[in-house]
């Protein structure tokens, strides 16, 4: 029995295991690369600094992927456990991706991270750079392969419903590898992991220069970091605007919610800077404007229109009548699968079964759903609005700090003295928890967005879930989080540990290290 | 394109080999982490055992993780009634084996006692509980499951988690851990050296004896005391999957009809038998080498007799017996099976040759003077 608990609860261990998960992600993502430019430096150079540097770094990077690799073994089994029927109807497409990401990603980052660490002595100087180096293309390849099932979810390209197996099959794989949504999807999150490493990098450094440790690994490592950091942040700033442009092109009503766009607007639609958004009465208080601007993004034209809220619900509410016939079809069609002008009636409405599959929220039977229960269904394909208009600018607020932080360490590093020295080191060490706060309610926003698809348009998240009881749920949730959270506390503790020892010294034989430019 | 026939049987080969590889990879670290409480004596010498196998147990474990991709990817409804069934046995192995990536990384990095032998524990808990737990499932899946679907192919399964735990299916749990450990002891015969190396020789002979008697014992007691499962009906092999097109039936020795049909099959059995027996007289006498080849092919055998004894039954249904899932009716379709059948044979001989290549460099025995010569850079 499939209850709105139960649903809820599955959500919620979800979205919990994978925001775990992704508290490590971005950081692997980004120091991995940091640490093959460290690791560059030091067989061009061949100083001893850039060993020492990618070594600390390097040892940060362990701690934190253990946990990303305990975390994440979950992720790779929940479509399974909790989301049975999900694996099912999209299996066939969704698999793929999730097979081919360990063929090819997860064997390439976990052979070679063991030779990252352990193989400092058993292999030449460039054939260990290949080691590191093939580790991070191992982490970031595993992205892309994730990203392109999650964006199947977003934009499902490349497939089709067959009522004889009762799912959804993939009818072209490269549609669904190269889907526009998966690309600019990639290239948002991975740049966004390498600002959080840069982050990491750089307010570690600004730390050890304020206390006055460690002078020469930190201001190598914050130039480094900054100038990283910087061209990265432009790279995910254009792939944030190119997501923002593909969703409004492909779902309405996720950024609908994110701009709280309750009316449709004449074009080009207004960009709204700040708002109370009021979900009863469907209206913004206090709203601030900036005219014509989400018109310009969001349709890159003057003339084009946005749908709000309200136009939304009435165009799905069609739909879902459409749907009606289509699931009465569909069970018409399994009773006698050789009928050819049923097929051709169900063909007709079969994009629009997903919304009737809807109902099955607020109805066992969804041929005799009654209109109160429809005009609820449609309401609800609008996730709520004020979490969606929120953390989205908060979002965009958190990266904006980091190129702040960027933009001064460029600056720092670079002119060596400046004014407010003290000041702006701070800034930068304050800034530590931003990537990590913009990567967590970035996906929160693309997923929360989403509601109340699993599939958008295709699979509602309330038929998603596997069959089981809501005492099997709560039990799995505690020993998730509980388990997760003492982890996480340790990881942390451990972490705070290694940076206030700071790098290992240099060894006896080591050339003398030539001061900081600084 | 191949046609649809021979994909699913490529694809129930291809699932095997992974089970396989995931075994004999995976098990060389989760057997050495089963042993480590109990065969370090001392905090190098577990140092030495970790150290064995620290760069490799990631690797290692991706086999499991492929494995689960590929059974998501082949046979989906398999992957989503087997996984949602077997939730609170799924959950188990899976806090167990978190546990083990920061095992490994943490357990260096501070030298107090209590924290080290915390770590150790959840090293072996991690090490110990899926191996058993993988044992217990297969034992259930020969046994079928209580499942079925309704009419929408949402899978329901019936049972509880304490019905997992049946003798028949402990026994199949008990078989498998020792054998993972009897790997393990195998693969520190080879790896270290000294008294550890010594005590690892004994643990090889040992367990050796007791996975054999206990593989005599499983598979007699699954000859004539389990019931197998037989497809009654016609069965399509080549349309869209559909698990309720067909007929099975629960008879007494179902599961011998495939070796009686092909009596070369029988080799199997035999050669598990005999491998581990040789297995554990080479480790006995300190050949770890030749021992770690006999044990892993112990593991194949072990791994595929269920696998063959059921073909082309993949998770019978003991409550309806008619939504068993076959390979030939639990698959993914044509399209895909054939696109991820060229995916694996592009991506998996690069995954062997780097494998090889990386426990090359990484070669030789771990010491206690290795380990106090690199004591910083080690776990």
């Amino acid at each position: 029995m499939i209850t709105e608990q139960l649903v809820d609860l599955s959500r919620l261990q979800f979205a919990l295991t994978a925001m775990y998960h992704y508290l490590f992600v971005p950081l692997t993502l980004g120091l991995s690369f940091l640490l093959v430019i460290m690791e560059s430096c030091y067989v061009i150079s061949g100083r001893e600094i850039y060993r020492q540097m990618t070594r600390f770094w390097g040892k940060l990077f362990g701690i934190n992927f253990a946990m990303g690799v305990a975390t994440g073994i979950t992720m790779e089994f929940q479509f399974g456990t909790n989301w049975a029927y999900y694996s099912h109807y999209v299996g066939d497409i969704f698999g793929a991706p999730l097979a081919i990401e360990g063929l090819m990603a997860f064997f390439l980052e976990s052979t070679f991270i063991g030779l990252f660490f352990f193989g400092w002595n058993r292999l030449s100087r460039l054939k260990h750079l290949a080691a590191t180096f093939l580790m991070a293309l191992g982490s970031n390849i595993s992205a892309l392969w994730i990203l392109i099932a999650n964006s199947w979810m977003q934009y499902p390209a490349g497939s089709a419903f067959n009522d004889v197996t009762m799912r959804m099959e993939m009818t072209n794989f490269w549609e669904v590898v190269t889907s526009p949504w998966a690309q600019s999807t990639f290239m948002h999150t991975i740049s966004a992991g390498y600002m959080t490493g840069a982050i990491f990098v750089i307010s570690i450094s600004a730390y050890y220069l304020l206390k006055g440790n460690h002078t020469e690994l930190a201001s190598r490592s914050l130039r480094i970091g900054s100038i990283f950091g910087l061209i990265v942040t432009f790279f995910t700033f254009h792939m944030g605007d190119e997501s923002a442009y593909l969703t409004a092109q492909h779902q309405p009503s996720k950024l609908a919610a994110m701009e709280a766009m309750w009316e449709t607007h004449p074009a080009p639609a207004p960009l709204s800077l700040f708002a109370i958004p009021d979900e009863e009465a469907q209206c913004n208080h206090a709203e601030i404007r900036m005219p014509a601007l989400l018109g310009l993004m969001g349709t890159r034209s003057l003339s084009e229109t946005l749908p709000g809220i309200s136009d939304i619900i009435a165009t799905n509410e069609v739909r879902i009548r459409n749907g009606i016939l289509a699931v009465t079809l569909l069970d018409q069609l399994r009773q006698d699968p050789g009928n050819s002008s049923l097929r051709a009636r169900f063909d007709a409405v079969k994009s629009d079964l997903g919304y009737g599959l809807l109902l099955n929220r607020y109805t066992s039977d969804i041929s005799t759903a009654t209109p109160e229960q429809i005009k609820q269904a449609a309401r609800s394909t609008i996730p709520r609005v004020a979490p969606m208009y929120w953390s989205f600018r908060l979002m965009i607020g958190a990266g904006c700090l980091c190129l702040l932080a960027f933009i001064l360490g460029c600056w720092y590093s670079l002119r060596g003295s400046i004014p407010c020295r003290k000041p702006v080191l701070l800034f930068i060490v304050l800034c530590l928890p931003m990537p990590w706060i913009a990567c967590e309610i970035g996906w929160f926003v693309t997923e929360y967005g989403r509601q109340p698809w699993s599939i958008y348009e295709v699979l509602p998240v309330h038929l998603s879930v596997s069959s089981l009881s809501v005492g099997d749920l709560w039990g799995s949730l505690s020993g998730f989080v509980g388990l997760y959270t003492l982890l996480l506390i340790v990881e942390i503790w451990l972490m705070l540990r290694t940076i206030g020892h700071g790098p290992a010294p240099e060894p006896q034989t080591a050339p003398a290290p030539t001061p900081a430019q600084a | 394109m191949l046609d649809y026939e021979t994909l699913r049987i490529i694809w129930w080969l291809l699932i095997g080999i992974l089970l396989i590889g995931f075994s004999i990879m995976d098990g060389q670290d989760m057997g050495v982490g089963t042993l480590l409480p109990f065969l370090g004596k001392t905090d190098t010498e577990r140092r030495c055992m970790i150290n064995a196998v620290a760069p490799h147990w990631d690797g290692n474990q991706v086999w499991l993780l492929t494995g689960g991709g590929a059974i998501f990817a082949a046979w989906p409804l398999m992957y989503a009634a087997a996984f949602s069934g077997f939730y609170w046995a799924m959950l188990l192995v899976l806090l167990t084996l978190i546990l083990r990536p920061v095992g490994f990384d943490f357990r260096g990095k501070i030298a107090a006692t209590r924290w080290r032998t915390t770590w150790d524990t959840c090293l072996f808990l991690g090490s110990a509980v899926p191996p058993l737990i993988f044992g217990v499932a297969f034992g259930n899946l020969l046994q079928g499951v209580p499942f079925h679907f309704d009419d929408t192919l949402r899978p329901i399964y019936t049972g509880s988690f304490t019905a997992l735990l049946n003798p028949f299916a402990l026994l199949c749990g008990i078989v498998s851990l020792s054998m993972f450990i009897f790997h393990g002891a195998n693969y520190l015969v080879l790896r270290t050296d000294g008294e550890l190396r010594q005590r690892a020789r004994s643990v090889s002979r040992v367990c050796g004896l007791i996975t054999a008697v206990l593989f005599i014992a499983v598979s007699l007691w699954g000859w004539f005391g389990i019931d197998g499962y037989r497809i009654a009906s016609d069965i399509a092999t080549d349309t869209p999957s559909n698990p309720l097109a067909k007929h099975v039936i629960i008879e007494p020795g179902a599961w011998l009809r495939n070796l009686t049909a092909c009596p070369l099959l029988w080799i199997i059995p035999v050669l598990g038998l005999a491998s581990t027996l040789t297995g554990a007289i080479l480790g006995g006498r300190g050949r770890g080498g030749a021992a770690i080849l006999c044990s892993s092919l112990t593991m194949l055998c072990l791994v595929l007799l269920p696998l063959v004894a059921m073909f082309p039954f993949v998770m019978p249904s003991s409550s309806q017996p008619d939504a068993s899932l076959t390979l030939w009716d639990c698959t993914s379709s044509q399209l895909t099976l054939f696109i991820m059948l060229i995916v694996t044979i592009v991506l998996l001989p690069p995954v062997l040759i780097y494998t090889t290549w990386a426990y090359k460099v990484m070669s030789g025995k771990i010491t206690p003077a290795y380990i106090k010569a690199h004591d910083k850079q080690l776990y």
